[in-house]
C-alpha cells in the first residue's frame, strides 16, 4: 500500500494534501451530498418549493423499464466500445511492431483521434453518417443498405459505438504498441527457428504476454465506454430512435438537465456514483495485487 | 525482422495503411468540407477532394469572426481554450503531484480517510453533477472568470492516481539513501523525485491538456459575458441552429482550427506521452 | 503554481474592470437567448438598435447554448440568484416557467408596474393566446413564433402530373403516389413530429390533447391525444411508409435535406425554414396550409405556434424594468417586427407588422409567405386550439418522438403507441403537479 521507508511530519502531509482536498471537498464532496440529499426530494425546477418523499424517486426508477433498458443498453455499448477499439488497435499494432519504414508516420497519423472533442467527433460522425448528405450514408446506399439511424435503433447504436471507438482507438494502439515492443526479440526468434508460423507465434507467445496491457485496456477502455461517451450521445443521437442509445450517463443529464426532473436524476447520479466507487475499489484491488506481486 | 518474407511486410504495409485510411478518414473529409463553398455540401455525395474557397472560408472564420457564431472571433476562443486548458494542466499537476506525495511518502493520523476522500472522485464526469457544482461555483462569485472555468474541473483523482503508482514504483533504496545523506522531505522531493516524475507530468499534461480544451458543457454554464467563449462552445453555436442548416463549410474550418492545438501538442510530446503512461501501467 | 496564480490574477483584474466599467456606463438588461447561427446575429442587431435609440439602459444578449441549455442555465442561474433579466424559453416550458410564480414576472405586471403603456390587443391572438393567463392577462413575450405548413415542390408535381397542393390527408397520399410513380425517392417526410403530427394536427382538427382545456386551466390535466383520429392517421402513414409514400428523418429538422434535394416531393414543418429552402432549394418551391383529415373534421380550425418567447425573471435591481419594459416596447415596434418576420420567416407579433410588411411588397415578392399567419387566423383559437400547457412537456416530447419511432420501425402499432406516449406523459404530469403544488 505505501513506501517501507517513510517521512514523520507534524503538518507536512496535511499541508501537501490541503489544496486537493479542499478541491475536492468544495467541488466534488458537496455537489455530490447535494445530489444525495436532492434524491430523497421532490422538487420543482426553480427550487421554490420542495418535499420529502424518501425513496420514492429510487423505487420509480426501478420501476422503470426505461432506466432497466437503459442498463442494458449501456452494457451493450460498452462492450462493443472495447472490443471494436482493442481488436481494431491490436490489429495495426501488431502490424506496426512489424515494419520499420514509416511506423513513425503511421503512429503520427493514428494519434490524431485522441486529441478530437468528443463534442466534435460527435459532429463529424453525424455530418458523414447524416442518411442525406453523409458520405458513409451515401456509400451504404450505394452497396443497397439504406442506412438511418433516425429510424433504426440498431444503426443508431452502431453511429455511437463507432463514433466512440474511434476516439479511444489511438490510446490502445499507443499502448498495445509499447506493450508489443517490451517483448524480449530472442522470445520470438527462438520461435521462428523452431518454424512456428507468425500466426502461431502470435497466439502462443505474444499474446498471452500482453494480457496484462489487455487487461488494464479492458478496464480503461469500460470506463471510457461507461462515463466518457456522454459527448458523442449528445452531439449525435440525443439519446434515441426509442432509447436505443440511451446510455446511463446521458440519461442523467437528459433527465436532470433538459428535462429538470432534479431528484429524478439525482437518484441516478447517486447510483452511478456508487457504481463509480464500486469500480474504483474493484481496479484498486487489482492494481495493489499486482504491485505487491 | 525476424524472417525475411516480403509477402508478410506489404501485407503489413497494407493493413497499415487501410487502417490509417479509416481513421483519418474523418478528418481528412472535415478538411475537404472546410475548404468548398457551403452549397456543395448539401448534396450528396460530397466532394472528397479539396475545393477552391480555402483561403476564403478560414480568412472568414479568422478574421472578422463567423457572424453565425455570434461574431466573436475565432481568435478570441482560441485565446479562452487556451488560459483553460493550460490552467487546468498545471493546476492538476501542481495539487496532484503534491498530494500523492505525502500519501504515499508519509505516515500520518486520517491517511486512509484522505486517500479516500480523494479517490472516490475517479471517475465520475462532471456532467453528472453540473447542477449542484454550478450552484457552488455561483456562490464564491466564480462565474465568468477563469478560476470558474478550470478550478472545478481539477477536482478529479486521475492526475493523484497516476503519480502515486508511479511513486509505488520508485526503488526504496533511493529514499533510504537520501534519508542517511540527511535529506528531508523537501528536499528529496524536490532533488530526487520531481526529477524522475518528467515523464510522468509530460504524460498528464497531454492528457489534461485534451481534457480541458475538449470541455463543452461547463464552460457553456459558467460563462455568461462572450468574452470567455471558448472554442468548443463556439463549434456547437454554430451548429445548434433553430430552424436553419448549419453553415457546414465554416463549422468544419472552425473544427480544424479547433483541432490544431490538441493535435499539436499530442504529436509533439507523442514519445513522452507514451513513456509516462507505460511506466505507470506496466 | 506561480503561473496559475497570475492567471486568477488576470481573470479577477478582468472580471473587476468590466464590472467596474458597467458601473459608469447605462444600466445593463441581460438578455440570454438560444438564437445560434445567422438569427443570433439579428438578436444582437435588434439589441444594438434598442441601446442607440436611448441612453439609460444597455441590453446585452448572450447566447447560452440551444433551447434547452439557455432554459436550465436561467433556472440554475436562479436557483444560484445570478438570473439574467430576459429569458428567451421555447413554448414547451411555458408551463414550467408559469409554475414557477415567485420566479418570472408576467409582462402584463412589469407593463403596468413601470408605468409604461401597453395595449394588447395590438397582438395577434393567435400568436399570444398561448402565453395568456385563462383571463387573458399576457405571461411573457412572443419572440420567434412559427407554425408548421406544408411544403412542397412546384416542378416535381409538374412532372408527377398533379394540378395543385393537396387539401386533404387523401390527396397527400394520392399526391405521394403519384410523386413515387415519377420517380421521386419519397413522397413526404416531416420534422419536430410531436408538434406537427399530435399537437398542431389536434388543434387544426378541433380536437382536445389533454383535459383542462389542454392543461390551460388546471395542473390536474391528463392527455387526451390518444385517440382514434389521431391514431387513425399515423397508421396510415406508417403503412405508407412500405409505398415510400412516407419518410421518417429525424426528430427536428434534419429530414430538410430530403426535401431541398429533392428526395421528398413534399415536407411538413416549421414556416421559418423558409431562409433555408430558399437558399438550398435548386426548384420551384411553395408553402400551402396543412392538409385537413376529412374523417377527423369536415374543415380546418386553426394550427398552433411554435417557437419561443420571453421571460421577465424576477430579482433583479427594480430601476432595470423599466428598461426591460421599454425593450419589449421597442421590440413590438412595426419596423422591428417587419425586419425579423422578413429575414428570418417567423411570423409578426402584430397585425401593424404584417401589414407593413404587405405594403413593402414582401409578400408580393415572395409568395406563399403569409401563410403561417393565415394559418394562425383561420379562425378564432377555441380551448383545443389555443396551444398547450402541460408540465414536463420536454421529456413528454422526448417519450412522444420516442414512442413515435417505435411506430414507424414498425415495433407498435399507432393505437399503443399513442396509449403508451399519454399513459409515460400522464406520470410525469402527475408529478410536476405534486412538485407545484
Amino acid at each position: 500500500m505505501h513506501k517501507k521507508v517513510i517521512f514523520r511530519h507534524r503538518w507536512l502531509p496535511y499541508a501537501l494534501l490541503f489544496p486537493q482536498l479542499a478541491i475536492t471537498i468544495v467541488f466534488f464532496i458537496w455537489p455530490a451530498s447535494q445530489a444525495l440529499y436532492q434524491s430523497v426530494l421532490l422538487e420543482d425546477a426553480f427550487g421554490l418549493s420542495s418535499k420529502f418523499v424518501a425513496l420514492e424517486n429510487f423505487i420509480a426508477l426501478f420501476e422503470d423499464p426505461h432506466y432497466l433498458g437503459s442498463f442494458k443498453v449501456t452494457i451493450v455499448f460498452s462492450v462493443a466500445v472495447a472490443f471494436l477499439s482493442m481488436g481494431f488497435s491490436l490489429l495495426l499494432a501488431v502490424m506496426a511492431d512489424r515494419v520499420i519504414k514509416g511506423s513513425m508516420a503511421y503512429k503520427t497519423l493514428l494519434i490524431w483521434p485522441y486529441a478530437i472533442a468528443p463534442a466534435v467527433s460527435g459532429v463529424l460522425w453525424f455530418f458523414m453518417f447524416n442518411p442525406t448528405v453523409g458520405i458513409n450514408a451515401w456509400l451504404l446506399r450505394q452497396m443497397g443498405y439504406d442506412w438511418n439511424h433516425y429510424l433504426d435503433g440498431g444503426d443508431a447504436l452502431l453511429l455511437i459505438i463507432i463514433a466512440s471507438a474511434w476516439q479511444q482507438i489511438s490510446y490502445n494502439f499507443l499502448f498495445f504498441l509499447a506493450g508489443l515492443q517490451a517483448i524480449p526479440r530472442s522470445l520470438i526468434e527462438a520461435a521462428a527457428i523452431d518454424g512456428a508460423s507468425p500466426m502461431k507465434r502470435f497466439w502462443t507467445i505474444i499474446f498471452p504476454l500482453l494480457s496484462p496491457t489487455t487487461f488494464f485496456l479492458l478496464v480503461v477502455n469500460i470506463v471510457y465506454a461507461f462515463f466518457g461517451t456522454f459527448g458523442v450521445v449528445h452531439a449525435t443521437t440525443d439519446g434515441g430512435p426509442y432509447g436505443a442509445t440511451s446510455i446511463l450517463v446521458y440519461k442523467v443529464f437528459n433527465d436532470g438537465f433538459v428535462g429538470l426532473d432534479l431528484g429524478g436524476s439525482a437518484a441516478q447520479s447517486v447510483i452511478l456514483m456508487a457504481i463509480v466507487i464500486g469500480l474504483t475499489v474493484v481496479q484498486f484491488r487489482y492494481v495493489e495485487r499486482q504491485v505487491e506481486y | 525482422m525476424i524472417e525475411n518474407r516480403p509477402w508478410l511486410a506489404v501485407l503489413s504495409h497494407l493493413v497499415l495503411l487501410v487502417g490509417v485510411a479509416v481513421i483519418v478518414l474523418p478528418i481528412w473529409i472535415t478538411f475537404v468540407a472546410s475548404t468548398h463553398p457551403g452549397e456543395v455540401l448539401m448534396q450528396a455525395p460530397i466532394p472528397m477532394w479539396p475545393g477552391d474557397k480555402f483561403l476564403e472560408n478560414y480568412a472568414l472564420v479568422l478574421g472578422a469572426g463567423v457572424e453565425d457564431a455570434g461574431g466573436v472571433p475565432v481568435g478570441v476562443m482560441l485565446l479562452n481554450s487556451l488560459i483553460m486548458a493550460l490552467s487546468i494542466t498545471f493546476g492538476k499537476i501542481a495539487i496532484s503531484i503534491i498530494a500523492a506525495y505525502a500519501i504515499v511518502y508519509f505516515e500520518f493520523p486520517f491517511r486512509m480517510f484522505c486517500f479516500w476522500i480523494i479517490f472516490i472522485t475517479l471517475m465520475l464526469p462532471v456532467e453528472v453533477r453540473i447542477l449542484p457544482t454550478f450552484a457552488v461555483v455561483a456562490n464564491l462569485e466564480m462565474l465568468n472568470t477563469y478560476a470558474g472555468l478550470s478550478v472545478p474541473l481539477i477536482a478529479s483523482a486521475t492526475a493523484t492516481f497516476l503519480f502515486r503508482q508511479f511513486f509505488l514504483t520508485v526503488p526504496e533504496e533511493l529514499c533510504e539513501a537520501a534519508r542517511i545523506d540527511g535529506a528531508g522531505p523537501f528536499k528529496f522531493f524536490i532533488d530526487i523525485l520531481l526529477p524522475l516524475s518528467r515523464t510522468n507530468m509530460a504524460a498528464l499534461f497531454v492528457i489534461l491538456f485534451i481534457y480541458g480544451w475538449n470541455q463543452y458543457l461547463w464552460p457553456l454554464l459558467v460563462t455568461t459575458d462572450e468574452s470567455y467563449y471558448t472554442i468548443v462552445m463556439g463549434i456547437q453555436r454554430m451548429v445548434n441552429v433553430s430552424e436553419q442548416l448549419p453553415v457546414w463549410n465554416l463549422v468544419m474550418a472552425t473544427t480544424i482550427l479547433a483541432m490544431l492545438p490538441p493535435v499539436i501538442v499530442v504529436v509533439g510530446m507523442q514519445k513522452l506521452f507514451v513513456k509516462g503512461l507505460v511506466e505507470v501501467e506496466k | 503554481m506561480s503561473f496559475n496564480t497570475k492567471l486568477t490574477a488576470l481573470a479577477v483584474g478582468a472580471f473587476a474592470l468590466t464590472q467596474a466599467a458597467g458601473a459608469f456606463a447605462a444600466e445593463e438588461v441581460q438578455w440570454w437567448h438560444a438564437m445560434g447561427g445567422r438569427n443570433g446575429e439579428l438578436v444582437n442587431q435588434i439589441a444594438d438598435g434598442f441601446n442607440k435609440s436611448q441612453s439609460n439602459y444597455k441590453v446585452v444578449p448572450v447566447y447560452k447554448g440551444n433551447y434547452t441549455e439557455t432554459m436550465t442555465a436561467a433556472i440554475a442561474a436562479f436557483r444560484a440568484k445570478k438570473q439574467p433579466h430576459i429569458v428567451q424559453v421555447f413554448e414547451v416550458g411555458t408551463a414550467t416557467m408559469m409554475a414557477a410564480k415567485g420566479a418570472v414576472y408576467p409582462v402584463h405586471e412589469l407593463m403596468v408596474d413601470s408605468g409604461e403603456a401597453f395595449d394588447q390587443s395590438i397582438y395577434l391572438p393567435a400568436v399570444i393566446s398561448y402565453y395568456t393567463t385563462p383571463d387573458n392577462k399576457l405571461l411573457s413575450l412572443p419572440f420567434n413564433s412559427s407554425t408548421p405548413v406544408l411544403w412542397y415542390n412546384k416542378d416535381a408535381f409538374k412532372k408527377a402530373g398533379i394540378a395543385s397542393a393537396p387539401k386533404t390527408w387523401d390527396e397527400m397520399f394520392s399526391a405521394s403516389k403519384k410523386l413515387v410513380a415519377s420517380g421521386m425517392k419519397c413522397g413526404f417526410s416531416f420534422g419536430w413530429q410531436s408538434w406537427v403530427m399530435i399537437e398542431n394536427f389536434s388543434s387544426w382538427h378541433n380536437l382536445s390533447i389533454g383535459s383542462k382545456e389542454n392543461g390551460f386551466t388546471g395542473l390536474d390535466t391528463e392527455f387526451k391525444f390518444n385517440n382514434d383520429k389521431v391514431a387513425g392517421i399515423l397508421q396510415r402513414i406508417a403503412d405508407s411508409q412500405k409505398d415510400n409514400h412516407f419518410r421518417y428523418g429525424g426528430r427536428r429538422g434534419e429530414s430538410l435535406p430530403m426535401y431541398t434535394n429533392g428526395e421528398c416531393g413534399m415536407w411538413m414543418n416549421s414556416s421559418a425554414y423558409y431562409g433555408s429552402i430558399k437558399k438550398q432549394a435548386k426548384f420551384d418551391y411553395s408553402q400551402s396550409m396543412l392538409p385537413v383529415d376529412k374523417s377527423a373534421a369536415s374543415s380546418a380550425q386553426n394550427s398552433i405556434i411554435g417557437g419561443a418567447t420571453l421571460w421577465v425573471l424576477r430579482g433583479k435591481q427594480k430601476s432595470s424594468y423599466k428598461g426591460v419594459a421599454q425593450f419589449f416596447k421597442y421590440m413590438s415596434g412595426s419596423e422591428v417586427q417587419a425586419m425579423w418576420h422578413q429575414e428570418t420567416g417567423y411570423v409578426p407579433i402584430t397585425m401593424a407588422a404584417s401589414d407593413l410588411s404587405r405594403k413593402q411588397g414582401f409578400y408580393n415578392k415572395n409568395p406563399g409567405t403569409d401563410t403561417a399567419i393565415k394559418q394562425l387566423s383561420l379562425n378564432t383559437p377555441t380551448p383545443n386550439s389555443k396551444g398547450l400547457r402541460f408540465g414536463s412537456f420536454v421529456q413528454v416530447r422526448d417519450i412522444i418522438n420516442e414512442e413515435m419511432e417505435a411506430l414507424w420501425a414498425g415495433k407498435k402499432t399507432a393505437k399503443q403507441a399513442l396509449a403508451d406516449a399519454a399513459k409515460r406523459g400522464n406520470v410525469l404530469l402527475r408529478k410536476f403537479e405534486r412538485a407545484n403544488k
